[in-house]
């Protein structure tokens, strides 16, 4: 149930991409992100999906994994659909019935809004596929480095990051085994109006949040007794290298933005 | 007859990612009434799964659980009943106390069941007694509590529903040795007066050895056997095999009956043994 929840979830098999410097990953994806909402042509969608089609080949992840990322998303996708489809009063009537009147302009960013964010999420979601959290929080602190030079907190920020991400799926599986117990206890979690409801969720999350509480007290106390003491000086068990494949990487991202950036611009 | 019975019974977790694993594999199982019974297996064999089971908290992939007679699956609003039946006890239980006071802690169960504010009264104050809680202590928040006595609110909680079939997932775990006793005690006890079907989950060999009448040994996912506790000891090497081991008393039993010592077979208990060797010493036939 909880186990659905594939935000930041590793899929830890072995391929081109998962061997990228993920701090070259982090920068394909907001390259692709640009690229994704720089232009208004059908051809930057196609681009785009053609793109991401390349990664999720190159990444060897299964589409059922993907499809799992877009899931939870579907009924807020349907839902604007409706509302654009029925709202925007562009271009020419399709369609009318009684009060309800369907415009060229309100089919058009329908789709792609829908395929904006299908092509965004499995886009993303990749990233998280591919690439360990704990990979991903150094790209993140080597990303954000130059910050530093204006003290900002680069390496706690990074740390907290990496601590949240760590504790996510400790958390769901604690929350899930929470619910079991309520549920054995015969907690009705999914019946009654509103206030039963909310009511029915304290037994869950009163536990949940004890919980949270120690584990981070536990964590802190663990890494006091280490003598952790922020990043000054800190070095690396693993360092990030950028390879060739990288470097191919980037240039090929770069192109797809600019074919996209040039298809916008010579309006086609 | 079968209080629970399972059928085929396989758990599948998550299917068609690389994770995939039959944690429950082809299970058949018939547990009797009024009976204690250990469930023992090496880490990840499946123990936990298995136990979800009886109670609805997890749905078979393939095959049947049936709670006296009936498929707890046929009818699904029938499920929290099955529940109240079924009474399982995770692993650590003291981590889903959540009301003000332990009483209404207690109390969750039984309310849930709808029943009268006597009755539950009633309950809650039995199972305080069943478990050595003492009575002061049910006002007091349950965060308030011992580590110990915290796992003994927990565990009236589900007492209190009075289920036919009562689960124990490891319940001593991390008790010190004077606290594991008593609730071994207490949970025989329990056992005795309500005349129910009990299952311990336990990683101790000696705890099943001495408080528990039938073995439920898992490996692997699937059933390695469901006999007698004595029949299951007499399997050392198959124990063995499946990183389990047969109580320390009885591999000292057995090292002297290799050497030679005139002692009976199935003695796999403390006071067995000490009985068995007096009686041995007292013949003067002591060369081993």
């Amino acid at each position: 149930m909880l186990k659905d929840i594939t935000l930041g979830q590793y899929f830890p098999i072995d391929s081109v991409l998962h061997r990228l410097d993920p701090r070259f990953k982090i920068i394909f994806t907001m390259l692709f992100i640009i690229m994704l909402f720089a232009g208004n042509s059908v051809w930057t969608l196609v681009l785009s999906a053609v793109f991401v089609l390349m990664a999720q080949f190159l990444s060897k992840i299964p589409l059922k994994m993907s499809w799992r990322s877009i899931r939870p998303l579907l009924p807020v996708l349907v839902f604007t659909a409706i509302l654009n489809l029925l709202l925007i009063d562009s271009g020419e009537v399709v369609w009318e019935w009684q009060f309800l009147h369907i415009y060229e302009g309100g089919i058009t960013t329908s789709i792609f809004m829908i395929a904006r964010i299908v092509l965004l999420m499995v886009g993303s979601s990749l990233l998280t596929y591919t690439t360990s959290p704990i990979l991903l929080t150094d790209a993140i602190e080597a990303l954000l480095s130059p910050l530093k030079r204006i003290r900002f907190p680069v390496h706690e920020m990074a740390m907290m990051m990496s601590i949240a991400l760590r504790f996510i799926p400790t958390l769901l599986e604690e929350t899930d085994k929470i619910i079991s117990a309520q549920k054995a206890r015969g907690a009705a979690l999914d019946s009654g109006g509103i206030r039963e409801r909310v009511r029915a969720l304290l037994p869950i999350l009163v536990p949940l949040f004890v919980s949270a509480f120690r584990r981070a007290e536990e964590l802190a106390t663990a890494m006091e007794c280490r003598c952790y003491r922020g990043g000054e000086g800190r070095t690396r068990l693993r360092q990030l290298k950028a390879g060739v494949g990288d470097h191919i990487g980037l240039g090929v991202c770069l192109v797809f933005l600019g074919a996209s950036i040039c298809v916008n611009f010579l309006k086609l | 007859m079968a209080i629970l019975t399972t059928e085929g019974l396989t758990y599948i977790y998550s299917a068609g990612t690389p994770f995939e694993t039959a944690a429950v594999d082809h299970v058949d199982l018939q547990i009797g009434e009024d009976l204690m019974v250990g469930v023992i297996g090496h880490t990840g064999s499946g123990k936990s799964t298995l136990m979800q089971h009886f109670n609805g908290l997890l749905q078979p992939t393939e095959g049947k659980v049936s709670l006296e007679g009936k498929d707890i699956w046929a009818d699904k609003k029938m499920l929290r009943e099955v529940r109240f039946r079924v009474g399982l006890v995770f692993q650590y239980p003291e981590y889903q106390l959540f009301e003000e006071t332990v009483f209404q802690d207690i109390a969750f169960g039984p309310k849930n069941m709808g029943l009268s504010g006597n009755e539950i009264q009633r309950r809650v104050l039995w199972a305080a007694d069943s478990l050595g809680l003492d009575r002061e202590l049910l006002g007091r928040s349950p965060f308030a509590l011992s580590g110990g006595q915290k796992r003994r609110a927990a565990i009236a909680g589900v007492m209190a529903m009075l289920p036919k079939v009562l689960i124990l997932d490891e319940p001593c775990a991390g008790l010190d040795p004077k606290g594991r006793l008593q609730m071994l005690r207490q949970i025989r006890d329990y056992q005795k007066q309500t005349k129910s079907t009990v299952l311990l989950v336990s990683h101790s060999m000696e705890d099943v050895a001495e408080y528990t009448e039938k073995l439920l040994v898992m490996d692997r996912g699937r059933l390695f056997c469901y006999e007698d506790t004595a029949a299951v000891f007499r399997k050392v090497e198959a124990l063995q095999e499946m990183g389990l081991r047969i109580p320390q008393i009885a591999s000292l039993m057995l090292a002297l009956r290799q050497r030679g010592c005139d002692l009976p077979e199935d003695i796999y208990t403390v006071p067995q043994a000490k009985d068995a060797l007096v009686q041995l010493l007292r013949k003067g036939a002591v060369s081993c």
